[in-house]
């Protein structure tokens, strides 16, 4: 079986195109997550490969079906955090061989293929629909509610998994010869002026804040409140390894990487993996847990005019993903209980909430927010999940979140000051990332 | 502050040879007239590809923002830490940025919003590129 990756027809990326026609069509019934690590120890039971395995059985157990009944995968094949195997290190062959390899020895240890998958799950003896989804969980849930709806697969698993290697990446190979190719000099991104990643992000952060008269100060609560979400999240990073609060003076106390951006403001690459299910909403009825019900995906394409997207050109955009994302699912701000966008950098999370106009909010508007209560127990929560900030780098806490909450089994991170009825979560980049709105009823 | 050497590549290199010469030029598609920085094989706006000319600019801008690395991926850049890292937008066209290092500005007390005016800096192997100054 040959895996394509998703064609673009499977995104609704522009405005107008209506209620979609999948809406309250599709749910998800099954969560799988695995153990979360730093980095990987070299084990084979706890590659990337192994940590999907796991957290696609999760998956699989946690909705009630059996394995044959499964007759979809999507998955993300890119599984790094940054770091590539080195090129000049041979791959462990006691650790592929410890699986049912493909051709490809990095499989499963530094990319995973919808091949190997089927390889290493024997029990999965009815697969017949597998595609791939760009960088995150959520292009893979997009492709796969899409896919569910357009009834390429019934029950559909989707996949993603992270595998994080020593060493700090974007610090070797280009970075650090003496002479760079002139597109890269001047490209996009990290040129030959030493942008860390997280520069562009800084950079919007502080015209927010000269265009608005905000301080990086004023982003403490919402640390805050992000990390204890996270510390109530068992699948997390921080929970399982380092149950530490992160207050207000540790915050402001920490180094910076680019000012306005401290260490605090990045999230921590991590080793995980975690697996949903996807039904149609007619076979959810029958399955182990409530269905959530998938309202509407939606997705931003933006591209900057030059050399890094500026504030204008990030609130223009997630603008109009919030347009977008109430319109194929036929609601409006006020219709959401709580919101679960992209925080992978702290300082874009209010880009993504003011282009929703979450409770009533304005560009400018997000930062003064956070001065007020925005715990899970008050009526305007933030971030419930806690995202990359509170459980490191996975890019799916906040889709978790929204599931774990609408089925009311979120635990100790339960909502209490709002019923979790709409809510909406994805990302990554406030320029170029892929929502969906998530429901508690189809309609 | 010496920067990475730059081999330019037939997509930029009259950018940067007229660095070379002391002149800032910036693609503009002539059909539409709509600049383009980094330089692009076809024009974002009207689609055309055979109208991709180089045009020079004032070397006039002004300071979008700025952050200041502490943190940098580049070897070469590491004992210069830190350091500002600011976009400059240009007079001719705001929309069109640049980055800059300021050279001669003290980390963080940068002038947002400030003028600035490009000059002409060598790199490790001799190929020079815009940075700017600010204007006092």
């Amino acid at each position: 079986m040959t895996t394509q990756m998703a064609p673009e027809s499977m995104y609704r990326s522009t405005e107008g195109l209506g209620v979609w026609e999948h809406r309250g069509k599709v749910a998800s019934v099954g969560i799988g997550h695995s153990p979360t690590a730093r980095r990987w120890d070299g084990r084979a039971e706890t590659s990337v490969g192994a940590l999907s395995i796991q957290a696609l059985r999760t998956a699989i157990a946690d909705a009630g079906v059996s394995p044959d009944q499964v007759d979809g995968l999507v998955l993300v094949p890119v599984t790094t955090t940054g770091a590539h195997w080195p090129e000049d290190q041979p791959v462990p062959m006691d650790v592929v061989n410890a699986f049912n390899p493909t051709d490809d020895p990095l499989d499963g240890v530094g990319q995973l293929s919808a091949e190997w998958i089927i390889k290493n799950m024997p029990e999965l003896t009815n697969v017949k629909f597998t595609m791939y989804a760009p960088g995150c969980m959520s292009a893979a849930i997009v492709v796969a509610a899409q896919a569910v709806g357009d009834g390429l697969a019934s029950n559909c698993l989707v996949l993603k998994g992270w595998h994080n290697l020593e060493g700090r990446y974007n610090h070797g190979g280009i970075s650090a010869s003496d002479e760079v190719p002139g597109s890269f000099a001047i490209s996009p991104g990290r040129t030959l002026w030493g942008a860390p990643g997280c520069f562009g992000t800084a950079l919007q952060f502080a015209q927010y804040c000269t265009k608005y008269g905000k301080n990086h100060d004023m982003m403490a609560p919402f640390m805050q409140n992000s990390r204890r979400n996270g510390l109530l999240f068992p699948e997390g990073y921080w929970a399982q390894h380092r149950p530490e609060q992160l207050t207000p003076e540790d915050y402001l106390s920490s180094r910076w990487i680019a000012k306005p951006a401290n260490l605090f403001d990045n999230d921590i690459p991590i080793m995980v993996a975690a697996a949903y299910l996807f039904t149609t909403a007619d076979r959810a009825q029958d399955m182990a847990q409530k269905p959530v019900y998938i309202l509407n995906h939606a997705s931003s394409r933006g591209v900057a005019r030059s050399i890094t997207p500026t504030l204008e050109e990030v609130e223009a955009e997630t603008a109009a993903t919030g347009r977008k994302i109430y319109e194929g699912a036929g609601i409006t701000a006020d219709d959401l209980s709580f919101e679960n966008m992209y925080d992978g950098f702290a300082q874009f999370h209010q880009f993504h909430i003011e282009g929703l106009r979450y409770r009533g909010m304005q560009p400018g508007d997000a930062l003064d927010f956070y001065q007020t209560d925005i715990s899970i127990e008050g009526p305007n929560p933030i971030l419930s999940s806690g995202g990359n900030i509170g459980s490191g780098r996975s890019r799916f806490w906040m889709h978790t979140d929204c599931m774990q909450q609408i089925q009311g089994r979120a635990g100790a991170r339960s909502l209490t000051g709002v019923k979790p009825e709409i809510a909406v979560s994805g990302g990554p980049m406030p320029m170029g990332g892929n929502f969906t709105v998530w429901s508690a009823t189809p309609d | 502050m010496v920067k990475q050497g730059v081999v330019p590549e037939d997509l930029n290199r009259p950018f940067f040879e007229a660095a070379n010469e002391g002149r800032l030029v910036i693609q503009n598609c002539s059909a539409c007239d709509r600049l383009h920085f980094p330089p692009r094989a076809a024009c974002d706006r009207c689609g055309s590809g055979d109208n991709m000319e180089w045009k020079q600019m004032s070397g006039r801008g002004k300071i979008y923002n700025y952050g200041v690395v502490y943190d940098c991926p580049v070897a070469s850049l590491k004992e210069d830490l830190p350091f500002n890292l600011a976009a400059i937008m240009l007079d001719e066209d705001p929309g069109i940025l640049m980055y800059s290092h300021l050279p001669g500005v003290p980390a963080d007390e940068v002038p947002v919003g400030g003028a600035v005016q490009v000059i002409f800096e060598a790199t490790a192997n001799g190929q020079k590129v815009p940075e700017w100054q600010v204007v006092t």
